[in-house]
């Protein structure tokens, strides 16, 4: 019995995300009394490796094979579902993002294994292995409990938190066989805007809405969130209508997101707006309505027109910034 | 060309989420049901492609008779068929494992599904059929182009984009971009009543997650309104009192 984490590296870099899902990996596997092993896929530098041991994992398993530089799943899963043999691993842990979306079912039937998407708290081990994620778009929590045997759990982005636990690590390399029926898909391009903040994984959103009027007044927006170190979202409708990229939109239909720090700045707070952003810590409204339903779950609110209102905020950061 | 679009049956985006006996029921009493947002835009983007009589759309739906209107839905929307296996969908592993069964046994050239049921948002079941079946599956893509032989998808990542090309059979889930859902026309309506919907009996497989019981977010307490000509405030409040800046 142990625990196996997958880190996901990104041009051979590992994000926060991945820290927090070793975090939580270690969590579950001090109270289960075992091992933590990590796995890397692609080519990811030893300094880079042995960082994962800050957040407790003993061994990282480094798997550096050409034809997996990119992300195949169908392959990873394979190779991941591999290594938690090797290693005995009734348990993997992984982050919940794009890519772990695409893998953690595929390993999950690879190893008959209960899976848990969207985790956002520690299993509980009272009645059997249950674990609390989000469900209906953040409108409600379900607590599942797995059955089976093995069981793979993937960790909603800012749920858990990185914490330190440092361990000395050993870097092992793991070479299995890649079966070329596994590599069908083949990554063309890879298109990433590196000098933005990433909306799944930011831990400040500042986000817009149609009473903006027009994309052209999106540079107050910008200005505030980068100030903020912050990434930038809004609403369906301004997406729909282009004044926005969609892969900025919020809610039941884009992107769910549950940062420090949500500002919503002229957004009415529609339920399917809501669904997605709800869980954020904490909510900042800004709205000139007062009677806008955002102001029903905000934490603070600011009643005004958002073209006197932002400009003020703005400057009272680069004031106290200094 | 031959596409199967799986459908789940799913409460209105609009529904206010409540539970019964202990928290451990969605309360389903006077919800509407709807077919599950991204399997709109999964079908209408399967319906594109087959356009001008290149191939023909099938829907499969695992589930209950309840859920016949929402496969109606579908066909009114433009597809072809319907297959409904007839079994409460217990989990992701169980529902994939149906619809694997079933497409391993008809000749599908891609299987599109949703990005995830907005239910209980699993993202799970698009993986799983294509590890049963043992094909390629791209998750959340926003585009998809098919050149007869070839599938040329873009596959949201975080912060951009992937370009993945595919040759052979595979499975998708779609997100929005993908294609703007299209609403039934009057004669869609008339002709869903006629289209065949087969039933099929499920097959037996252990059901391998359940969830045991729900939570409602702990309500939020009253909001800190600042005055629009102290909007300054905001900073500090955020700073010393919330410190999350
Ligand atoms: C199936 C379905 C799925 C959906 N999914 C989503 C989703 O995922 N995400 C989403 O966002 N929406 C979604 N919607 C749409 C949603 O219902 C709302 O229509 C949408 O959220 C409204 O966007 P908004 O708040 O920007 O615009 P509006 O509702 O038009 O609100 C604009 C707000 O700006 C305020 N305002 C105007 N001028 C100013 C000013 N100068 N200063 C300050 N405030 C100002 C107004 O008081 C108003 O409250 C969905 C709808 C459906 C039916
Ligand atoms: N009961 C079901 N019957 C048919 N397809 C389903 C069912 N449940 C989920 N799906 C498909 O799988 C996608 C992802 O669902 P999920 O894994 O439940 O989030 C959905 O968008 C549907 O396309």
């Amino acid at each position: 019995m142990s625990v196996l984490v997958y880190v996901e590296q990104v041009d051979g870099k590992f994000k926060k995300s991945v820290f927090e899902a070793v975090s939580y990996a270690k969590a579950i596997a001090d109270k289960q009394n075992t091992n933590l092993t990590a796995i890397s896929i692609g080519n990811v530098a030893d300094g880079e490796l042995k960082e994962l041991g800050k957040y407790g994992a003993a061994k990282v398993l480094n798997v550096a094979n050409e034809q997996l530089n990119n992300f195949v799943n169908q392959a990873y899963a394979a190779v991941i579902a591999e290594a938690a043999k090797k290693e005995s691993a009734d348990l993997i842990v992984l982050s919940n993002s794009f890519s772990g979306k695409g893998l953690a079912p595929r390993i999950a039937v690879k190893l008959k294994a209960g899976l848990v998407d969207g985790a956002v708290e520690l299993p509980n081990f009272e009645n059997g292995f249950a674990v609390k994620k989000t469900a209906f778009s953040g409108k409600a929590f379900a607590i599942t409990t797995l059955t089976s045997a093995n069981k793979v759990i993937a960790l909603n982005p800012n749920a858990f938190g990185v914490k330190e636990s440092a361990v000395e690590t050993v870097i092992e390399t793991f070479s299995p066989e890649v079966k070329s029926t596994d590599l069908v898909a083949i990554v063309k391009e890879i298109v990433r805007a590196t000098n933005k903040i990433s909306l799944p994984d930011a831990e400040l959103v500042v986000s817009a809405g149609r009473g903006l009027k027009g994309p052209e007044n999106w540079g107050m927006v910008e200005e505030l969130a980068e100030l903020l170190g912050a990434a930038t979202a809004c609403s369906k409708p301004v997406s729909d209508a282009d004044w926005r990229p969609h892969a900025e939109h919020v809610g039941q239909t884009g992107i769910a997101i549950s940062p420090n720090l949500y500002i919503a700045i002229g957004i009415s707070g529609a339920i399917q707006h809501l669904a997605g952003v709800s869980s954020s810590k904490v909510i900042v409204v800004i709205n000139k309505d007062p009677e806008a339903p955002f102001f029903k779950v905000a934490d603070y609110g600011i009643v005004g027109d958002a073209f006197e209102v932002v400009p003020k905020i703005i400057a009272a950061l680069k004031a106290h910034k200094g | 060309m031959k596409i199967l679009v799986c459908i789940s049956n799913v409460p209105d985006t609009t529904t206010k989420i409540t539970f019964t006996n202990d928290n451990t029921q969605f309360n389903a009493s006077g919800v509407q049901f709807i077919v599950n947002p991204y399997d709109e835009i999964a079908l209408s983007r399967a319906i594109e492609l087959c356009e001008g009589g290149k191939g023909t759309v099938t829907v499969i739906n695992v589930g209950e008779s309840n859920t016949d209107p929402t496969i109606r839905k579908a066909l009114a929307i433009g597809a072809d068929d319907a297959v409904r296996v007839d079994a409460f969908p217990r989990d992701a592993y169980f529902t994939a494992f149906q619809i694997a069964q079933y497409a391993k046994s008809n000749d599908f050239d891609m299987i599109l599904c949703g990005r995830e049921s907005i239910d209980y948002n699993g993202s799970q079941v698009a993986a799983m059929i294509g590890e049963f079946m043992e094909i390629p599956s791209i998750s959340i893509i926003k585009k998809l182009d098919f050149d007869g032989t070839t599938a040329t998808i873009e596959r949201e990542i975080e912060g951009g984009k992937e370009i993945v090309s595919v040759t052979g059979k595979f499975v998708a889930s779609c997100a929005e971009g993908t294609a703007e859902a299209k609403i039934p026309n009057m004669r869609g309506i008339m002709s869903a009543r006629t289209k065949p919907l087969e039933v099929v009996a499920a097959q037996e497989i252990e059901a391998l997650a359940k969830i045991t019981k729900f939570e409602t977010p702990a309500p939020r307490g009253a909001v800190k309104l600042i005055p629009a000509e102290n909007s300054e405030e905001l900073i500090n409040l955020l700073h010393t009192e919330a410190k999350v800046i």
